[in-house]
């Protein structure tokens, strides 16, 4: 089975690299880009039968820093 | 009074923080991060600069899992010293020792260049060698050196007098200016300028070495 994480930064922290990327679209001639937020995605191949409290849990202590990142799972 | 410095695959701050702590008289180990435990008896644990594990991740955060850094742990809880700098104060935050996290410089640039910093307090062990609201020119060389708290976190850090250092022109981003900061019990400082570059005439500038000559002291005489 896999599981796949997004980790973001959190709403309300800033994210120099996203502002970065929107500037650069805007000198590209995008118009009307009003936000870009940069994240990234981790591709787990687990043991079949892993659970999802298990991923979670595996977000909890490593994958992700709370402080600043929230995280997504979703897994096939 | 002991010292142990600890050393991952990337750390490149670990011999300088070693000799500014010889210096300052204290004895000191350079421990690998596979080692499970500390040498007996050591007062302080240093960790250094550097890319620990190549910044993989997030800096410092595949460190703070490491074996040796499980004792660092223990050490801490057990009201022993701990210092870090640059990467180690990272990875400070990423073991929970120290609240917040250090997010990539706002301008995205690594900054490597000599800043002043206000010492904010002089009520510890570490900063007792300077007068609150002294300024020192101590060396920056960072990528990820933006320090984010939340405001009930910097509210119960003002409160506990637990900021150590400020930036005197904010060069990264950091919220409230942050440059430096203390446990609730004081024993713990994280910083992200490099006072073991700043300890030795031979660097240019001396003004790191307070920090260390009064750690030690203070260690050797507990």
């Amino acid at each position: 089975m896999k599981a796949k994480v997004t980790v973001m930064l959190k709403q309300g922290v800033l994210d120099p690299q996203g502002e970065a990327v929107r500037h650069a679209l805007g000198a590209l001639g995008f118009d009307g880009v009003e936000g870009v937020r940069q994240g990234k995605v981790i591709e787990l191949d687990l043991a079949d039968g892993t659970s999802e409290a298990t991923v979670t849990e595996m977000c909890e202590k490593l994958l992700a820093n709370t402080v600043i990142e929230s995280y997504r799972i979703e897994i096939d | 009074m002991k010292a142990a410095v600890l050393q991952f695959p990337g750390s490149n701050c670990d011999r300088d923080m070693a000799v500014a702590l010889r210096q300052a008289g204290a004895d000191v180990t350079v421990v690998w991060h596979k080692d499970n435990g500390l040498p007996d008896g050591v007062d302080l644990v240093a960790v250094p600069g550097g890319f620990s594990f190549g910044d993989y991740l997030r800096c410092g955060a595949i460190a703070a899992n490491s074996p040796i850094c499980k004792a660092l742990v223990a050490h801490a809880e057990r009201g022993g010293y701990v210092l870090g700098v640059c990467n180690g104060f990272q990875v400070l935050t990423e073991t929970g020792l120290l609240p917040g996290a250090l997010m990539r410089n706002m301008n995205l640039k690594y900054i490597c260049k000599s800043v002043e910093l206000k010492v904010e307090t002089a009520e510890s062990a570490f900063t007792e060698g300077y007068g609150a609201g002294d300024v020192i020119t101590v060396p920056i060389a960072h990528h990820d050196g933006n320090y984010f708290a939340d405001e009930a976190t910097l509210a119960s850090l003002r409160d506990a007098d637990g900021i150590a250092f400020t930036y005197l022109d904010n060069p990264n981003g950091s919220v409230a200016d942050i440059a430096g900061i203390l446990s609730e019990n004081r024993r713990v400082l994280g910083m992200m300028p490099h006072p073991e570059r700043a300890a030795d005439p031979a660097q240019g500038g001396t003004d790191g070495a307070a920090l260390f000559r009064t750690l030690v002291g203070q260690l050797a005489n507990a």
